[in-house]
């Protein structure tokens, strides 16, 4: 009996290894190696161009990074970036949820109108958008609409001052169907029979949403919220394809800093510094969030 | 009771009226851009910003596909929607597979350093790739696989998401019938391909659709390995056919709508799995 046991465990760790291996393998290959490698490349001088000749400067290159003032340029627009679309983009989200919780016949149809935005990519949203911002309003349509509407007509991408919430907006847009699912569920999950009992009570509807679905959805809320920070941390594709960065840096993110100075400049042990600060935030946050989302239950 | 009734009813059609007719006008406002965009991209390029202030300019007058045919001669689109789809296949082929191997052994199996694994999975679940894309662009040069179909590929096998969703899955699968499949005479290797796979459709559907958006929406790590002009993927191909010349955006509206078509086929035929593989991963996060 006891031998038997020990061929059976034997057999499976055999097994256990066939079964984990190939994908363990992959995984540490192909992300746990990366990983530490922005790391060690970061205390060295490693360019591009000159590959054979990388130098130990221990923390010179984090000195230099927090040095840079296009370094906290970026730091704050990505910042800022975050601290807008994610309130902007969870209400919205919630508001249309609320649209289209109940389950009335040909709720889907108008489910997908909102979903419909998140169908098509985040590169195609940002070109259609580049066109619709457009600061001519004869080829613009929102300044056109701005303009019949008797408004003046808005540089959107073309001010520093409005370029990074033009994204903002139209990003909220494209993602908020996404979370809005997440809500519906949410919202599903709440039971009805809470609801029957505020009617009971002489509740209205401004009160059951108060009182009944704000703390029912509350750990749905942490969860969007969170994943819509760590998405919104590493905006890239919007300004890149819209604005450039610009204008005078006013849409340069971090992973736009990062892109820049690793594979635009080559300096690469440099940008790999500029990526483990990235990657500090980004774990510090998702950590932080974990925390709150998890203790409060 | 009859009048109590009667008011209630018309509350109630009040009601619906308010939801129809809310729905449909915020809707449309919501979608108005894709509308135009559509619409735009089946108008001559004159007459795209000829009404621009009117509601004609969501109506295409004198409706044609001439701006689909001009993608297709300039910008090979056969070409671009078989590298994307290729290089999607063959990562969901092994993420579907791996991935789901791995899953059952830390659900099923007792193993030394089962633990560690599951940590590890756990831990690099967080890692964004923006953080890595660096030194994965040296490992991909070393192996000289820029410019080539492995390098899209292999790095992007691996999911941790995809590992722990499926663990999450198999979890649930009773022990007794693993036992009675292994009583049976089937071997390990078996009972996972002739017993829990078939059950496990639902779980493999949701990560391959899920899957499936975002590869169909990768644009940086392609734009970073992907250089060479015959070997762009749908995202790259779009994005640099915006700033190629002659700019017609007519032409441009078209190849946005192209780009949307695969997704949008897929939702209609996987909606089910994804809103649920999307509602899933909020309850369980």
């Amino acid at each position: 009996m006891v031998k038997s046991k020990a061929i059976k465990k034997q057999s499976e760790s055999v097994a256990a290894a066939a079964f984990v291996g190939p994908a363990f393998v992959l995984l540490i290959a192909f992300l746990l190696v990366p990983m530490i490698y922005t790391v060690y490349f970061s205390v060295f001088r490693y360019q591009i161009m000159r590959p054979n000749d990388i130098t130990f400067i221990n923390i010179e290159n984090y000195v230099k990074l927090f040095k840079d003032p296009d370094f906290w340029h970026a730091f704050r627009n990505t910042l800022y970036f975050t601290i807008v679309v994610v309130p902007v983009q969870s209400a919205l989200a919630l508001a249309l949820a609320l649209l289209v919780a109940s389950k009335t016949r040909g709720v889907a149809f108008f489910r997908t109108m909102y979903f419909a935005p998140q169908l098509t990519s985040m590169v195609v949203i940002s070109i259609l958008w580049t066109i619709l911002y457009n600061s001519n309003p004869s080829t613009g349509l929102i300044n056109s609409l701005l303009t019949s509407l008797g408004m003046e007509s808005i540089n959107f991408l073309s001010n520093p001052r409005t370029a990074m919430n033009s994204i903002i907006f139209m990003s909220a847009w494209q993602g908020a169907g996404y979370q809005m699912m997440i809500f519906i569920a949410g919202l599903q999950a709440i039971p009805s029979s809470h609801y029957e009992a505020a009617s009971v009570d002489g509740a209205n509807s401004f009160q059951k949403l108060i009182y009944i679905t704000l703390p029912g959805l509350k750990s749905t809320i942490k969860y969007v919220i969170m994943i819509t920070m760590i998405q919104a941390m590493k905006l890239f594709t919007q300004p890149y394809v819209m604005t450039k960065g610009g204008p005078q840096n006013a849409t340069k993110t971090l992973v736009y800093y990062i892109y820049t100075e690793g594979f635009q400049e080559g300096n690469f042990g440099y940008a790999c510094s500029a990526a483990a600060v990235f990657f500090v935030i980004v774990v510090t946050m998702s950590l932080v969030m974990k925390r709150l989302t998890t203790t409060k239950e | 009771m009859d009048k109590k009734n009667s008011s209630m009813g018309r509350n109630n059609i009040l009601k619906k009226v308010l939801f129809y007719c809310g729905n449909f006008i915020i809707g449309i406002i919501f979608v108005s851009p894709l509308l135009w965009m559509v619409c735009a991209s089946l108008k001559p390029e004159a007459e795209i910003f000829a009404n621009m202030n009117s509601i004609r300019t969501f109506i295409p007058t004198h409706a044609s596909l001439n701006n689909y045919i001009e993608v297709f001669t300039r910008l090979n689109i056969l070409n671009v929607l078989k590298n994307t789809f290729l290089y999607i296949a063959l990562i969901l082929i092994g993420d579907l597979f791996l991935n789901s191997l791995c899953g059952y052994a830390l659900a099923k199996f007792d193993f030394k350093g089962k633990g560690l694994v599951l940590n590890l999975v756990i831990a690099l679940m967080v890692l964004p790739m923006e953080a890595i894309m660096l030194p994965l662009y040296i490992e991909m040069s070393q192996l000289n696989w820029v410019n080539t179909l492995q390098a899209l590929v292999i790095p992007f096998i691996p999911k941790c998401f995809s590992i722990y969703m499926f663990r999450q899955f198999f979890s649930d699968v009773p022990d007794e019938l693993l036992e009675a499949a292994s009583i049976d005479g089937s071997g390990r290797i078996r009972t996972f391909f002739s017993i829990v796979m078939p059950i496990s459709k639902t779980v493999y559907a949701t990560v391959f659709i899920l899957d499936f958006v975002a590869h169909w929406n990768d644009f940086m790590w392609p734009f970073l390995v992907m250089t060479g002009e015959g070997k762009r993927t749908i995202q790259l191909a779009v994005q640099v056919f915006f700033g190629t010349q002659p700019v017609h955006y007519s032409a441009i509206m078209a190849a946005l709508v192209i780009s949307a078509i695969p997704m949008i086929l897929m939702f209609i035929f996987m909606q089910k799995y994804y809103v649920e593989g999307i509602a899933s991963s909020g309850i369980k996060g």
